[in-house]
């Protein structure tokens, strides 16, 4: 560990909570906490849950009450550390190299070795700093959000260790960049595969799942204006009981909320079974899911 | 607020309470590494101990880094720090003369509890019930509380020493409750009394359209469901104080999902099963196509190297290959479906089939004493477990009389199926080879492994109990390129992966 002194960024755990909803993030009882103490404890949180249910935005909300700057790292396969750490910029070194070869030419008395040039050319002059390496050297404020890690391969993922539980990023070149500051760092996973021992070892863990009734009745009362309150009661009364049905892809939140706007917008003012199911496809995305949840709900699928 | 007033406490408590938990967490099959438990304890040092949801989390999200095992985590949780017993572990712990507060504040609630219990009990037995019901009505949380304290009190008979299980006592109470009753009668109450039920003035729709009908029955569900919960809880806080922590835990420790045994497992381990199968045959087809595609390289590419060759000048200094493609393997899965390995089979077919596509070709049948191609049902189907329920009750594999007959169903299968088994074909027979002392037919098995690519033998049994009674796994095993333990989740997951 760094011993970067630096002031703890929030007062408490009621301060974190109401910080969040300020901003109009809905924490669960955990949330809040485990941020608190991933800022106090300068830990990593991992994020995981089914999709939609807020993992990436939670970061972008901490980044936003916080005032830090966001810096996103998304994830996929084939991932490397010339796109997530840092890269030399090739072009550029070698322009620097055919100067000082012209430079030479001109000046018969051969001013520079070899040696000045290399020295020269792996400069933080010639680096192109990727997402971690600019977390890592960031003098102001910031979150780092690394978006559905498990996306990469295993091998990739021991790129992210030394950043992680050092701050720092060693480039053979140059030497080791140790963190000004310590960034607040986010992973998000969906759980496609399991992620390594080593990885999660260094993280806190936090699991977000669907937010019970009265939480996601405040989360649509928040997000979407204007919308009743007894609607919004309604709308998640049916989408828990929607969940609770074997589907393939239950209802996250983030569509039970394109939902409400949608019947927002058509002027819904209470749902009934037939409006329920005319607007399903909004909710879900197969059509089996669908079919079963209008059978479920009363009625034949719609067409 | 610093890590420091943990050591520096009247003997350490929390440090050695935490040791305690951690090595429970250990017991119950969690992986908690030595480092986690450090960081546990500098978590807690960061928190306001009286907090306890705080509290709870700073634990959670440093020693649990699986979703699954987080119910495990809760119970045990629970166990070592319930509510009361917990404010007095932090006020036993903390020396400051701030926390004198916090003592009152803890024997405030205790006092307060006391109150509302005395009047309670002296309630009679409908009133109570009456009670009951109007709490579950009104989906008044803190009556509830009360209530299920009480209920405990009342009906539960525990007496201490006692060595009975939790769920004696649950049951035993909640049969004096009678909550299916309760749950019609609140049921009826909100037909009759418009919209009460939901506390929200949604009269149109509790004019009991069906879906309406359906939210509320699902909202009482809840109540009733926390209710329960509650009931629970009481149960295992008076067995806490009666037997101290650590064997109240050790009774109450599960197997995590993956480790749940098949052939034993509850209505609500499969449950449990079922919803873990999901995510693992996901994680497990990913894992096989990258497996696949990155695996070795393929043989050189020559024409692809020379010609990258023209942008060195002529030398090949990029050698090129070519994409491997290795062969998919065909599967027949030859399955006992009779009872006691029903549930095995199910997981096992509904595994392969999910992740067929990493297979050329999955071929399922399935016996008895007779045997039935059920291939057919997996064709286009999207719910596997639709699937395997008309597995279930639409396949012809009684023969005889309906008890296993090994023997038999791999006769039958050799006749009718023998001949499309291929070099290519990999065979793997789901059984714990329990033949009721029918003739083996093992010769079939034998038949079977020199046409095939592979022929394995999974069996749901634990391995001490192989050829005990009427099991004769050894005499078709002998023929097999493997015969496999295959009792919970993992091993299942562990032999698929190897298999593609």
């Amino acid at each position: 560990m760094t011993d970067v002194v630096r002031p703890p960024r929030f007062e408490s755990i009621t301060a974190v909570r109401d910080g969040l909803r300020d901003v109009r993030y809905l924490a669960d009882e955990g949330t809040a906490g485990v941020v608190y103490l991933a800022d106090r404890l300068a830990k990593p949180v991992l994020v995981e849950g089914p999709a939609g249910t807020g993992k990436t935005q939670l970061a972008k909300s901490v980044a936003e009450m916080s005032g830090a700057r966001l810096i996103r790292l998304q994830c996929y396969e084939g991932l490397d550390e010339s796109k997530a750490l840092y890269e030399w910029n090739y072009k550029k070194q070698l322009l620097r190299i055919q100067a000082q070869r012209v430079a030479e030419e001109q000046d018969a008395a051969g001013a520079g070795s070899w040696s000045d040039i290399e020295e020269d050319i792996f400069s933080e002059e010639f680096l192109l700093t990727r997402p971690l390496l600019e977390a890592i050297r960031a003098t102001d404020p910031v979150v780092l959000l690394i978006d559905e890690v498990d996306r990469v391969e295993v091998e990739t993922e021991a790129l992210l260790l030394e950043i992680l539980s050092d701050y720092q990023v060693s480039i053979p070149e140059l030497g080791t960049v140790v963190a000004t500051q310590i960034p607040l760092v986010f992973l998000t996973s969906n759980n496609t595969r399991e992620l390594s021992e080593a990885l999660k070892r260094r993280c806190l863990f936090l699991h977000i799942d669907y937010p019970d009734l009265e939480r996601e009745r405040e989360i649509v009362l928040a997000r979407i204006p204007g919308i009743a309150e007894h609607l919004a009661d309604q709308i998640v009364r049916i989408v828990r009981s929607i969940r609770s049905l074997e589907l393939k892809k239950a209802p996250s939140v983030s569509e039970t909320l394109d939902w409400a706007r949608t019947l927002v917008l058509l002027g819904v003012e209470s749902v009934d079974a037939e409006m329920a199911r005319e607007t399903l496809h909004i909710l879900l995305k197969y059509q089996s899911d669908i079919a079963k949840a209008a059978k479920e709900l009363g009625g034949p699928a719609p067409r | 607020m610093s890590g420091a007033r943990l050591e520096e406490g009247s003997g350490g408590g929390l440090v050695d309470v935490l040791s305690g938990f951690v090595g429970e967490l250990r017991a119950a099959g969690l992986p908690v590494s030595m480092t986690e438990h450090l960081d546990a304890m500098e978590a807690v040092g960061q928190i306001p101990l009286e907090d306890r949801v705080a509290f709870k989390y700073a634990l959670g999200s440093t020693l649990v880094k699986n979703a699954a095992h987080w119910r495990a985590f809760e119970t045990i949780f629970d166990v070592y720090f319930s509510p009361l017993g917990f404010i007095r572990v932090s006020v036993d712990d903390a020396d400051g003369g701030g926390d004198r507060q916090l003592a009152r504040a803890a024997e405030l609630l205790d006092a307060e509890r006391r109150d509302a219990d005395a009047e309670m009990s002296a309630l009679s037995a409908e009133e109570l019930l009456e009670l009951l019901y109007r709490a579950l009505l009104a989906g008044d949380e803190e009556l509830l509380a009360a209530l299920a304290r009480q209920a405990v009190d009342r009906f539960a008979g525990m007496e201490p020493g006692r060595p009975v299980g939790g769920t004696y006592y649950l049951y035993r109470t909640l049969r004096h409750l009678d909550l299916d009753g309760v749950r019609t009668g609140l049921m009826a109450a909100s037909a009759a009394a418009v919209g009460v039920g939901t506390g929200s003035q949604d009269t149109e729709d509790a004019a009991l359209s069906d879906l309406g009908e359906r939210l509320v029955r699902e909202e009482f569900d809840a109540r009733i469901a926390r209710l329960r919960r509650l009931i629970e809880a009481e149960i295992r806080r008076r067995l806490v104080a009666d037997r101290g922590a650590q064997a109240m835990a050790k009774t109450l420790r599960k197997p995590l999902p993956e480790d749940v045994d098949f052939m034993h497992a509850t209505q609500d381990e499969l449950a449990s099963l079922r919803r873990a199968i999901q995510p693992l045959t996901r994680r497990l087809a990913v894992r096989l196509a990258r497996k696949r595609r990155h695996g070795r390289k393929g043989p050189l590419d020559f024409r692809n190297t020379v010609r990258h060759s023209l942008s060195y000048g002529g030398v090949p200094a990029e050698p090129k290959f070519r994409y491997p493609r290795p062969a998919k393997p065909e599967i027949v899965v030859i399955a006992d479906i009779s009872g006691s390995v029903a549930a095995f089979a199910r997981f096992t077919l509904q595994l392969v089939h999910a992740i067929s596509g990493q297979f050329s070709r999955v071929r399922s049948f399935v016996f008895i004493d007779g045997i039935d191609e059920v291939t057919s049902f997996f064709d286009g189907v999207e719910d596997i477990s639709h699937a395997v329920h008309r597995v279930n009750t639409e396949a012809d594999v009684i023969w005889v009389d309906g008890h296993s007959d090994y023997g038999h169903a791999l006769e039958t299968f050799w006749t009718r199926w023998g001949q499309q088994v291929t070099p290519r074909t990999s065979v793997i027979l789901l059984g714990d080879a329990r033949n009721n002392y029918h003739a083996s037919q093992a010769w079939v098995v034998q038949e079977l492994a020199k046409r095939a690519r592979h022929l394995y033998w999974l069996n749901p049994e634990p391995r001490s109990y192989w050829d005990t009674g009427d099991s004769i796994v050894s005499q078709y095993g002998v023929f097999c390129d493997g015969v496999f333990e295959c009792r919970n989740l993992r091993q299942l997951e562990r032999f698929v992966e190897q298999l593609a």
